[in-house]
């Protein structure tokens, strides 16, 4: 077990013309699971391939433990991987499969033998050892994947969009399933995945990439609570962030503490106190369907809005109502009585909103 | 009501069927009997003049030893030449025509190159001149070894693009991730082509054995144009009867021999390599 440390990492690839990772430090604590999470072409999959030693970086050093990998090829490196078309051996059986790096190890027999069985139990693959790839179904292809990888002991464990090519109910499964196994191993993980809802259920912590970089870095609550950029607020949550242009009254100047006002079009809702520096600019609010207060009455604070389309989604009803001149998803109780075209009234309590500088798109 | 559909069809493939027993099966069966049939009947007169003329044994060791000696070679240089290119050098493309080019070329022009190369006022003989090396006549009859160096070195050079081909073909359908996959869990590159790699080349390694044996039987314009008759294979000895000799029946026993051993070789590889797990399926 060990830590991996990713020091400025660039690479671009021959036929792209900007950098598949731009610069990107990283530390993943031993002993955690950390998700990269991000939109394709992000640059998480080029990331994880050069920790594994399956790309080499134009710059930069990744180290594993105390040592420097960077140069290694990957079978010096101690990790294992599961990837995302599983790449299990077709002509080996499931045992050979998951046996392959205790064979490349020349592992005693003996232990080769016990260990292959313990990955294979925790896994319930017990009843499969002897059949081939072929005769699996893709639940037992990805879970011999998975037993090759963690039977190994290896220090690192990286993992390439391993449930995107399952189907969306085994997917929530083998999810838990998954999270408890890695949980048991206590293996240090770096974990791809383009699917905000895994990266959130999943990591200690996560990394949303854009562009090649790392927009920000947190507890999974952390990311999702206060995105440090507008795109983060965009990216995670279903549905994601609501966004809206505002002005920050010019009234609230020099005094720290005391509530801001914003103005959007002719709504006016308190804005959070540390705005007031930023009084008489424009600035993105964004918040969270789940943090807007929705009614059927007027009160203090509240601004009216009318519902557009309303969706039953079982747990909770999703309304899509137009504010104004902007258009907002809220999340309101399953029995809300809302139709399309009834007026709604909308509160937002200011320590829900998140505003962000409209030009660089970062969190005030 | 299985008689309706088939009687239907009759007339539909009759054109074919027609073709096929005129220019294919009468010309087979006919082929066949005139290395049994004589003028005055059934005989195994051809059969038995074939075994008593001593080239035909001289022709069927010789084509036995080009077997054994050029496919392993071929198949060697061949998954060589696959892996580099697997490698993705720059200019891969290039390098990939430039070594599929011998399979564009007839036998015998390419028999005839090799003839200018090794024959005694040859390339290779003022090669050597000009390094103050004395000429050797390599395909003298007197040097029976580097004769046969010379036909298995223009054979290998024109023959093992076909596997080459054949084995390319069969890697492209191995998606990296093996690869890979193999490499993170401790693999060598030694390790990964043969725990991994060739297990998957099974079936392109099949064909290409099969074809390549067949066609190694029917090997002869190179060793025709380079050596003439002194190095007889069993393919060159049926156009020697034909030709020279004038002896069509007997060149048909010999014709039959090469078709039977053609048959037992691809049947035999089949067999051999039908062991183990299938890949896929």
């Amino acid at each position: 077990m060990a830590a991996v440390v990713i020091e400025n990492l660039v690479k671009t690839y021959p036929s792209g013309h900007r950098r598949a990772t731009d610069d990107v430090t990283l530390e993943v604590s031993d002993g955690e699971f950390l998700v990269l999470v991000g939109p394709s072409g992000c640059g998480k999959t080029t990331l994880l391939r050069m920790v594994a030693g399956l790309e080499t970086p134009d710059a930069g050093t990744v180290r594993i433990g105390e040592r420097d990998v960077t140069r290694l090829p990957a079978r010096h490196r101690s990790l294992s991987m599961v990837f995302q078309s599983y790449a299990i051996f077709p002509h080996m059986t499931v045992r050979q499969n998951i046996g392959f790096g205790l064979t490349m190890a020349k592992v005693p027999r003996d232990e080769w033998a016990s260990r292959v069985a313990r990955a294979a139990g925790l896994l319930n693959l017990g009843d499969q050892l002897d059949r081939h790839p072929a005769q699996l179904s893709g639940g037992q292809r990805q879970r011999v994947a998975v037993a090759r990888a963690i039977v190994v002991n290896a220090d690192v464990l990286l993992m390439d969009e391993p449930l995107s090519n399952l189907d969306a109910l085994l997917r929530m499964q083998f999810r838990a399933e998954l999270k408890r196994i890695v949980a048991r191993l206590g293996t240090t993980t770096l974990y791809v995945t383009h699917d905000q809802a895994e990266a959130m259920s999943l990591g200690d912590r996560v990394a949303v990439m854009r562009e090649g970089s790392i927009a920000q870095l947190g507890t999974p609550m952390e990311v999702y609570d206060r995105p440090a950029q507008r795109f983060v607020g965009g990216f995670l949550g279903t549905p994601p962030m609501n966004f809206f242009d505002a002005v920050v009254a010019p009234d609230g100047h020099a005094d720290h503490d005391k509530p801001v006002r914003l103005t959007a079009g002719d709504r006016v809702i308190p804005g959070p106190a540390r705005l007031s520096g930023w009084a008489g600019r424009p600035v993105t609010v964004g918040v969270r369907a789940e943090n807007i207060e929705v009614s059927l009455q007027d009160g203090p604070g509240r601004s009216h809005a009318e519902v557009e389309v309303a969706e039953p989604t079982g747990a909770a009803m999703l309304l899509t109502v137009r504010w104004g001149g902007d258009e907002l998803k809220v999340l309101a109780p399953a029995a809300f009585p809302a139709r399309p075209g009834d007026r709604v009234w909308l509160g937002m309590p200011e320590h829900a909103l998140r505003c962000f500088d409209p030009e660089t798109s970062l969190a005030l | 009501m299985a008689a309706g559909p088939a009687r239907r069809a009759l007339p539909l493939i009759l054109p074919s069927l027609l073709f096929m027993t005129a220019l294919f099966l009468l010309p087979l069966i006919t082929g066949v009997a005139q290395a049994f049939r004589g003028p005055d009947g059934l005989t195994t007169g051809y059969l038995r003049r074939m075994v008593d003329d001593p080239y035909f044994w001289q022709a069927a060791r010789n084509t036995a030893l080009l077997i054994v000696v050029l496919i392993p070679l071929q198949f060697a240089l061949a998954l060589a030449m696959a892996l580099l290119l697997r490698e993705r050098p720059r200019l891969a493309g290039l390098h990939f025509y430039i070594w599929v080019i011998p399979l564009a070329i007839s036998d015998l022009a390419a028999g005839l190159v090799w003839l200018s190369i090794f024959t005694d006022r040859g390339y290779l003989n003022s090669v050597l001149d000009a390094a103050g090396i004395s000429p050797y006549a390599w395909l003298s009859f007197q040097h029976p070894a580097t004769m046969f160096l010379a036909v298995v070195i223009a054979e290998l050079w024109r023959a093992t693009s076909l596997v080459f081909v054949i084995v390319v073909a069969g890697m492209q359908g191995v998606p990296r991730d093996y690869d890979e996959a193999a490499a993170v869990f401790g693999a060598s590159y030694w390790q990964r082509v043969r725990h991994v790699l060739l297990p998957q080349l099974r079936p392109s390694l099949q064909v290409a054995l099969i074809l390549r044996t067949i066609l190694a039987l029917e090997a002869f314009a190179v060793a025709q144009a380079l050596t003439g008759r002194n190095f007889p294979l069993l393919v060159g000895e049926t156009y020697q009867w034909y030709t020279a000799l004038q002896n069509p029946n007997v060149a048909t026993a010999v014709a039959l021999v090469v078709l039977l051993l053609s048959v037992v070789a691809a049947v035999g590889y089949l067999r051999l390599m039908r062991h183990g797990p299938e890949p896929g399926r």
